[in-house]
């Protein structure tokens, strides 16, 4: 096992997610098979391979300093969950 | 009891002078209405595709050079993963590994000595949007959201834990505000925050190898927040040290109002951002020919054109700091000494009045109505003997006030001075014969007594008989 299920409580609690406790041991153990796999992984000789940064063959895509519209400030409220004073209201955070 | 010696690293965040935000066309202008400078890239709508602002790129290398860095030829953005609701998509664009630029330095003066500071990395990222409570952040239930600034383009400068005093912390920002100022990528304004410093902050007793804990400090807002902020927490660290406890690695937000820094979160178990290359941005791979190109663009710095203050216009070293710490002031210096060339004359008042009478009104060069030019004219009456250097003060308050001609007012309020020696000596005579005592006093040896003869005659004369000659005339009748 590479991966504990405390550490798997605590993975979910940075990914504010609520799993119970069939959860934790169900991911615990699938975390651990991709884990194995990638050990697997880790035996290639990849000695002559430049590290990968991104799967696409692509760089420097940039765009020019152009204002453009913003978004109608109605549009940009339409999906928050409550909204006061043109700002999106949300529970205070300690 | 040990001594014990604080270790300092400062980690400050600058806001680009950019038109759009780092990923998308959105306004970065600032103070606008909550929510008006968004779009679906910055509010982190699914299925947008950011797309980097070139300029944002040319402007870290920028400050990459002026600070004295080596320039990554391959560099990348990653994802820094946080759930706070100023964050739309629940992480943050940043770089993690491969920082656009790192390995620089700057030099500091601190007590007459130069001191190097190692420069570790600047790397790009965009900013977070602002929350506001209601009512006091303590006792609020719930926050507002604006995400005008989410996506504006910020570079985060972070330092060696190489100094060791608040003073040389204070010293550091300093120079490096000045050096960014100059290179035109922001405008540094801390009270707008598009200037930003959290200090890392540790002790240990005097001449121990090992670094102690740190605590980060945030929230501090001004120079003077952040020197008081660093003396405190010192303080704060010692004496733990000195009762037997341990300082914990935490996050402390400065109380300014209070002059406290408050625990914010325990950083031990909770900071795990789990950084992972940015799947929706590609690499950047930068060019020897892109970065010659914009190490055209870098303008004088100001450690070079502090020495060619001292060099050209035979000014003190502090002068000379002072002056270039600011490039609008150096600028507005230079325009004013080729009109009237008496570099130390034009210092002494740039250095003086000038910045006594912009500070007390909270003001910024470009705000004051004087004109380099209308500074120069006023010199030059203060040296042809129109004006007295007492007058010149009255004057000179005037123009900072109205903007008007130097001349002008002279005319106006009648300020010329009085050169005619017959009129000055008319009033000696009435002065002396006023004054028995003093004319006594001065005969016996006091020569103090002469001053408030003087003081009599500027008086009669509403300060504008010519201070040379009423010596002179005085001295004579005596």
């Amino acid at each position: 096992m590479k991966i504990t299920e405390q550490a798997v409580e605590q993975l979910a609690l940075l990914s504010r997610l609520d799993l119970t406790a069939e959860d934790q041991t169900a991911h615990t153990k699938s975390i651990n098979v991709i884990l194995d796999y990638l050990d697997l992984l880790n035996k290639l000789d990849t000695s002559n391979v430049e590290p990968a940064a991104h799967v696409l063959p692509l760089k420097n895509v940039f765009r020019e300093d152009r204002l453009q519209p913003s978004l109608a400030k109605e549009l940009a409220l339409a999906n928050a969950p409550e909204e006061e004073a043109g700002a999106f209201k949300v529970p205070r955070i300690f | 009891m040990a001594q014990y010696e604080p270790v300092i690293g400062l980690e400050v965040h600058v806001e680009l002078k950019t038109n759009t935000k780092i990923f998308c066309n959105s306004s970065t202008a600032f103070g606008a209405d909550p929510n008006h400078h968004t779009c679906p890239v910055c509010l982190g709508l699914p299925g947008v595709l950011p797309v980097t602002n070139k300029k944002v790129v040319e402007f870290a290398i920028k400050a990459g050079l002026a600070l004295n860095c080596q320039i990554a030829p391959f560099s990348k953005f990653d994802r820094k993963n946080y759930y706070y609701p100023d964050l739309p998509k629940n992480y943050q664009v940043s770089q993690f590994d491969l920082p656009i630029a790192e390995h620089g330095f700057l030099e500091i003066e601190v007590d007459g000595n130069t001191k190097r500071v190692g420069i570790t990395r600047v790397h790009m990222e965009e900013d977070a949007g602002k929350l506001v409570h209601q009512g006091t952040i303590s006792d609020s239930s719930f926050s507002l959201v604006d995400y005008n600034r989410t996506g504006v383009p910020l570079i985060e400068i972070v330092s060696e834990p190489d100094m060791r005093s608040p003073e040389e912390a204070s010293a550091y920002l300093e120079k490096l505000k000045a050096i960014i100022q100059y290179t035109g990528i922001s405008d540094c304004k801390m009270q707008e925050g598009s200037l930003r410093c959290d200090a890392n902050v540790s002790v240990r007793p005097l001449g121990q190898e090992e670094f102690g804990t740190r605590a980060e400090l945030k929230n501090m807002n001004s120079f003077k927040a952040l020197q008081k902020a660093l003396v405190y927490e010192i303080k704060r660290q010692i004496k733990i040290n000195e009762e037997g406890g341990r300082v914990i690695q935490e996050t402390r937000s400065w109380d300014e109002a209070k002059g406290v820094s408050l625990s914010l979160r325990s950083k031990e178990e909770a900071h795990d951002y789990r950084y992972f290359p940015e799947p929706d941005l590609v690499p950047m791979v930068i060019s020897k020919d892109w970065v010659d190109e914009i190490r055209t663009t870098l303008p004088e710095l100001p450690d070079e054109r502090q020495a060619r203050f001292v060099e050209q216009y035979g000014l003190p070293a502090y002068d000379a700091i002072v002056l270039t710490s600011l490039k609008e002031m150096a600028d507005y210096y230079e325009q004013c000494v080729e009109q009237f060339n008496n570099p130390k004359a034009v210092s002494n008042w740039i250095m003086g009045d000038f910045s006594r009478l912009m500070n007390a009104d909270n003001m910024e060069i470009n705000d004051v109505r004087i004109q380099p030019a209308q500074l120069a004219k006023m010199l030059q009456l203060l040296e042809k003997g129109t004006i007295s250097g007492k007058i010149a003060k009255t004057i000179f308050e005037d123009m900072f006030a109205t903007g008007r001609d130097p001349d002008i007012i002279v005319q106006e309020k009648g300020l010329v001075q009085i050169s005619d020696e017959g009129a000055i000596e008319s009033i000696v005579t009435d002065v002396l014969a006023n004054n028995p005592k003093s004319v006594e006093d001065y005969r016996a040896g006091k020569n103090q007594a002469l001053g408030f003869l003087v003081g009599q005659v500027m008086k009669a004369t509403k300060g504008k008989a010519n201070p040379g000659m009423v010596n002179k005339l005085l001295k004579e009748k005596l």
